[in-house]
């Protein structure tokens, strides 16, 4: 569960990115969250990650404060949340295999169980025959996949995703939606930032609306609601 | 940490050194150069500290001893001086002796001074050494004082100046030395830097998928180990090499017996592991301080 009290974020420079936010995310819920840019969105998302501490406020993901947590205990935190993000974060010297393998060596899992559970999600996205394959070998879409295959690959409790699709075409970004709505399906919390008015609006799922630095919306089964 | 994590280590500094070509070999050539630079002076510089130490341990003390000294009191002289902390060594030498070694000194002409056997103007004489040379003028100076202690003889004004220069060459030495390693270390930290800059993207998805920033550092830490150990490899060869023969060829054609080489074993082994252990820390030291800054969360 993921719940923010009073969330304050003032950036050094003066940008004050989120102003009082209160919000309640169940287990196994997905979530959207919207609004235009610049409007806290992206702050908003980096928070669930400590990407960014807030100025105040606490926000307790499964007990934990995250506005408390001490530097050194940031890395436990992450491995129990998948992060995606708009430009796939993959390293082009690895291979596919490698680049999924890579979040679970990191947590010294034994060589067998990586294999094992790589292949396994790497089935899930439907990459199983390009492991071998390097990033720039694959289309957009099937970057992406992989990004969410290293995001699930630990089997968070949460996955976070910003902007998934935002560099994708209409056709590809509809599969990796319906790859959301699988690991969603299984239990796994979705959190995800996006501008594609389309896919909100068909999917339906709870909507949360960030406009300066505030929750205006957050309805169950809302709209885009924004022109473009 | 688990033993396949420290293999996973070794392998992913390994592959690393291969995967990022062109800087491994500016790091490598950087630790290279700096180390045969640093192996040349220090070989210069052990040899000249070599003949600076035996020309200093040359320097002694003649303590004259007034000729109306019972033996009594030359004891007493005698425990005085060795009473002195800063003495190592004393040895009497009588007369007698002191005009043989005068006569000897002489060689052929030395005979002619054989007729002050019957009536010998010179003195006994004390002869001190110092545990460490540079002590030689204060405790001559001490030894002055002493009663029955008629002339005190150290080669005043030379000594004062040899000193001196010495002083002067080893501080000149340790100055080059020091900055020589200060470059260096600025140049690898800043070659490891454009690597791990490069690498920023790799830091940042491992510190996103919960790596400790431990497990960051291992590779990193192994990577500059490697560098500066290749860096060492060339430097060694090659200072082994022309020491060993610039030995060989030099040695026998050097009678002098303050201008010796240090010989090549242990002195060229001990210059190499120095090299190794210099390249190993300018290596990881550079290493270090540049993953450091993208390790701040």
């Amino acid at each position: 569960m993921i719940e923010m009290q009073d969330v304050y974020k003032t950036y050094p420079n003066g940008v004050m990115a989120l102003n009082g936010i209160n919000v309640r995310i169940k287990q196994g819920e997905f979530v959207y969250v919207v609004g235009p840019s610049g409007a806290g969105k992206s702050t908003f998302i980096k928070m669930m990650y400590r990407e960014e501490k807030p100025t105040s406020g606490s926000i307790m993901i499964n007990g934990v404060n995250l506005a408390k947590l001490k530097d050194s205990k940031v890395p436990l935190l992450r491995r129990h949340i998948g992060v995606v993000f708009q430009d796939f974060k993959l390293l082009p010297k690895l291979t596919v295999y490698e680049n999924v393998a890579f979040a679970l060596e990191v947590i010294e899992e034994s060589p067998k169980n990586i294999k094992k559970r790589v292949m396994e999600v790497l089935d899930l996205v439907g990459l199983k025959n390009k492991a071998r394959f390097y990033p720039d070998e694959l289309s957009g879409g099937e970057q992406q996949r992989v990004s969410i295959a290293r995001s699930i690959v630990n089997s968070p409790k949460i996955v976070i995703a910003d902007e998934p699709t935002g560099n994708l075409d209409p056709d590809t970004s509809w599969g990796i939606m319906d790859l959301f709505e699988e690991i969603n399906n299984r239990g796994t919390t979705v959190v995800m930032a996006t501008h594609n008015r389309e896919i909100v609006n068909s999917i339906k799922k709870r909507v949360i609306a960030i406009e300066n630095g505030k929750i205006v919306r957050d309805e169950a089964k809302g709209e885009y609601g924004y022109d473009s | 940490m688990t033993v396949n994590t420290l293999k996973r280590h070794l392998r992913e500094s390994i592959k690393s050194l291969g995967r990022n070509g062109w800087m491994t070999f500016a790091s490598i050539s950087a630790v290279t150069v700096t180390l045969l630079l640093v192996g040349v002076f220090l070989i210069v510089m052990l040899n000249m500290n070599n003949f600076a130490k035996k020309i200093e341990s040359d320097v002694e003390i003649r303590v004259h001893i007034d000729v109306t000294a019972t033996p009594k009191d030359k004891e007493a002289l005698k425990a005085q001086i060795e009473a002195i902390p800063e003495v190592k060594e004393i040895t009497y030498s009588s007369k007698e002796e002191e005009l043989k070694n005068l006569i000897k000194s002489f060689g052929e002409e030395g005979s002619s001074f054989k007729l002050f056997e019957q009536d010998n103007p010179l003195s006994d004489v004390y002869v001190v050494k110092t545990a460490k040379p540079t002590d030689t003028i204060k405790v001559a100076k001490k030894i002055e004082t002493f009663k029955f202690a008629h002339k005190v003889k150290y080669g005043q004004g030379q000594v004062e100046k040899l000193f001196k220069t010495l002083k002067v060459a080893r501080n000149i030495g340790l100055g080059l030395i020091l900055g020589l390693l200060f470059t260096a270390m600025f140049l690898i930290s800043n070659t490891i830097k454009i690597t791990i800059f490069a690498r920023r993207k790799e830091i940042e998805i491992m510190r996103l998928v919960g790596a400790t920033n431990g497990f960051i550092r291992w590779p990193f830490f192994l990577e500059g180990l490697w560098l500066g150990l290749l860096g060492a490899v060339i430097p060694i060869t090659l200072l082994l090499f022309s020491y060993y023969n610039l030995y060989t060829f030099l040695e026998p054609k050097l009678t002098n017996p303050f201008l010796q080489l240090l010989p090549f074993s242990p002195f060229a082994w001990q210059v190499a592991a120095i090299l190794v252990a210099l390249g190993a820390c300018i290596g990881v030291w550079g290493s270090m301080v540049s993953v450091r800054r993208f390790l701040k969360v």
